[in-house]
């Protein structure tokens, strides 16, 4: 695990420094319905790295992941969005997952009707074919899956089911991080993918990720809790609060978020939270 | 939801593939509907004298008959004198004898239309039977197929050939007096096709009808009729275009199937009559009239159709389960798009003991579509053990379309079980996002939801058709959402 903190340190006053950020996000601002949620985050994700985004519900994590990803409804009012240099938010969203961005869903949706291996062939088959790659056969495909199941623990009557339908919050997840091991995409937004599930899942799907880190490739973990990162340990942990990220720091943050909760940072930029309890800040905060 | 609703217009621009004309000289008769006309299309076809009796018949009844007005459709009223009951492609002398002797210019539009009228061509395992606006132009197979047995030939030559199968069992489904539109088509109608499958023999081929109106301001006025004696089967498969004009063309069909002892009949549509621009304007009044009858014991009737043509459509392809032991399938997929409108469903009349029946509906509205299932189970006294299920799914594309479900049930029998089930849902930008955050864009998600959605109707088609209409609806959807 490198750690370049403080390039990243600088990185945040002026990215244009740093040409090789896999994502650049300069001075971001969102809003939902005239409502601002993101009101200036700065954030630069470079290849290798597992960057962890913890915050209070509300505080704006979904919305930037589901931004990124691009998902309609959010109206974007200042800043940029750069993903190899590029401004991502020209592309539609199956241009930037053809590019190489996936977003685990918090909620994955059901499609009846639609099998597991049909839908994931088309989706790996679209992307090659963008990327100009030759598209995988029938048999090809199932040799592929067969082998990343085994890492997810899935059942082998998994891939005739019908996508999600059906399935328990745990599988639905277990799904998610399937799909990024076939996909293999460059830049991996894991929104709250360690909720719903329990301790023995937990763990199969963080080492999957875990497994999926590379040189080449960039984890954005999204998460309420710090549970999950005892087992995926990231490079940089970032407290999102009131749209803003109000603290940046290596993998310590996150235990000290653990033992103080989050009111003592919330504090600080003048918002009324404050911490109750420490055992689940998360939870605390909501309350 | 105001993006979407922008974007089923744009979507809603799909061009309809078939809407071409081939340039074939025509033999029309004068517009208008008299007794005299009725006499000149039982002449041009040269039909016997009972024949003549039977349209007539038919003719006078019609004309104490209303237009019905309770289906949950809008169309401006229609004026049967103002439509032309009989267009033929003018053949040299007596008509081709044989597939090579086929007009090119015809044997061109059907190449277009992807269907080969060349035996040597054609996937093996279909036999066709060409009709073009009045009359059947072309019957592939026919030889091989006779070797079995098997009759398959245009209705025309089955009345001069086989007059005496035409006449035991011709109205013995669908009687002329049964609505206006089967009277009407018993008046007038001027071809279709024929299909007898003799004792105990299993048809080794799909059969298929293709309908293609040409001409301008025709009605089209077909008749199908097919008989499964005893211990037989067939599989077979309609399929329909028409050209793309701005007046609204009617298409008054009967197809009447009858299913002797333990015989099994399927019978399979993909209806992509022209629907109509995007405004509305033009496509075809699809008023048709399908029943069959599994009169023997253990037989089998099985329709599939998938409805994605058409301005209106108007249609319930029906069961009367007389034999004990029958068994009575639909399976149906309706698109509505634009300005369509279906209504459109089934009827299974449970007469027989321990019989049973199973409907399958899917309706599918986008753009101000308006998608109607009516749907009657019926048991008669009877009917001990007779059961019935039920399930009817809508599925909503944008905020302008509509779907409506009219079951109706009634059961003289207090020993039978029917079940049934309904539900709307309406494809959910969820959906769409998860799909193209996987790397699918819009058509492709919009299409393969709806195919999932109409899965269990799909796979009841014979294979390469399933395929078609796979495509045939995400053609249809074309832009249907964003």
């Amino acid at each position: 695990m490198k750690n370049n903190g403080n390039s990243i340190e600088n990185s945040t006053k002026n990215s244009l420094k740093n040409k090789s950020a896999i994502l650049s996000i300069q001075d971001l601002h969102v809003s939902v319905s005239g409502k601002p949620i993101l009101k200036g985050i700065d954030l630069d994700v470079y290849p290798g790295e597992v960057h962890a985004i913890m915050g209070p519900n509300g505080s704006g994590k979904s919305t930037l992941a589901q931004f990124l990803a691009g998902r309609e409804g959010y109206q974007h009012t200042t800043g940029n969005v750069l993903y190899h240099g590029q401004n991502l938010l020209e592309m539609p969203p199956e241009k930037r997952a053809c590019e190489g961005v996936f977003l685990g869903f918090q909620y994955p949706v059901e499609i009846a009707g639609v099998g597991n291996t049909y839908f994931l062939k088309g989706a790996l088959n679209a992307i090659r074919k963008y990327r100009g790659e030759m598209e995988l056969d029938a048999v090809e495909f199932l040799e592929l899956a067969r082998q990343k199941m085994k890492i997810l623990e899935l059942d082998p009557n998994f891939l005739e089911r019908s996508l999600n339908h059906g399935f328990s919050g745990g599988e639905k997840k277990r799904n998610e991080i399937f799909q990024m091991a076939i996909l293999e995409p460059t830049l991996s937004l894991l929104d709250e993918t360690d909720s719903g599930l329990d301790i023995d899942a937990l763990k199969i799907v963080a080492d999957a990720v875990d497994k999926l880190r590379s040189p080449d490739r960039a984890i954005v973990l999204i998460t309420h809790y710090q549970r999950l990162l005892s087992y995926i340990v990231p490079d940089r942990v970032h407290v999102l609060s009131q749209g803003k990220i109000v603290r940046s720091g290596g993998p310590e943050l996150a235990l000290e978020l653990e033992e103080r909760g989050y009111g003592w940072l919330t504090d600080m930029t003048g918002t009324l939270v404050t911490a109750r309890a420490v055992a689940d800040p998360v939870r605390s905060v909501l309350s | 939801m105001q993006l979407t609703t922008h974007k089923i217009k744009e979507l809603v621009e799909a061009e309809y593939k078939y809407g071409f004309v081939t340039d074939i000289e025509s033999d029309t008769i004068p517009r208008g509907l008299s007794e005299d006309l009725v006499r000149m299309i039982s002449a041009k076809k040269s039909e016997p004298e009972f024949m003549l009796a039977w349209r007539l018949k038919a003719y006078r009844h019609w004309l104490t008959m209303e237009e019905p007005n309770w289906q949950n459709v809008k169309y401006p009223p229609i004026d049967y004198q103002d439509i032309i009951y009989y267009a033929a492609p003018k053949t040299k002398e007596d008509g081709p004898k044989s597939l090579d002797e086929v007009d090119p210019e015809l044997r061109k539009m059907f190449d277009k239309l992807g269907i080969s009228l060349n035996e040597q061509n054609r996937i093996s395992g279909i036999a066709v039977d060409a009709i073009v606006d009045s009359v059947s132009v072309a019957t592939t197979f026919k030889a091989k197929l006779s070797e079995l047995g098997i009759i398959f030939c245009s209705f025309s030559e089955a009345v001069q050939k086989h007059p005496e199968l035409i006449g035991k069992y011709l109205g013995s489904v669908v009687p002329y007096t049964d609505n206006f539109f089967a009277a009407l088509n018993a008046a007038v109608f001027s071809d279709g096709s024929f299909c007898y499958i003799p004792k105990g023999v299993r048809c080794p081929m799909e059969l298929s009808t293709y309908f293609r109106i040409n001409a301008a301001d025709t009605g089209q006025f077909e008749r199908t009729l097919i008989i499964a004696e005893e211990d037989s089967s067939v599989s077979y498969l309609e399929g329909c275009t028409a050209p793309m004009r701005d007046k609204n063309q009617l298409h008054a069909a009967v197809v009447e199937l009858v299913a002797l002892d333990r015989s099994e009949i399927r019978y399979a549509t993909v209806q992509n009559w022209y629907p109509g621009d995007k405004n509305g304007v033009g496509g075809i009044y699809n008023f048709v009239t399908k029943r069959g009858i599994c009169k023997g014991y253990g037989s089998k009737i099985s329709w599939t159709q998938v409805e994605t043509g058409s301005a209106i459509t108007w249609k319930y392809p029906s069961v009367i389960l007389k034999g004990d032991n029958s068994v009575g399938e639909f399976y149906s997929v309706a698109l509505t798009n634009n300005f369509q409108q279906a209504d459109t469903g089934t009827k299974m009349i449970h007469i027989g003991k321990n019989t049973k029946s199973t409907i399958i509906s899917k309706g599918i509205s986008a753009g101000h579509g308006q998608n109607t299932y009516r749907g009657l189970v019926s048991i008669q006294r009877g009917a001990t053990g007779a059961r019935n299920y039920s399930q009817c799914d809508s599925l909503l594309l944008g905020s302008e379309c509509g779907a409506h479900t009219f079951p109706y049930i009634e059961s003289k029998n207090p020993l039978a079980q029917i079940e049934h089930e309904a539900s709307t849902s309406k494809i959910g930008e969820d959906q769409l996002f998860y799909c193209k955050s996987r790397g699918y864009s819009n058509e492709e998600a919009v299409s393969m939801i709806v195919n999932g959605f109409c899965k269990e109707v799909l796979r009841k088609l014979p294979m390469e058709f399933a395929v078609e209409a796979q495509k045939l609806l995400g053609v249809s959807l074309e832009g249907a959402i964003g």
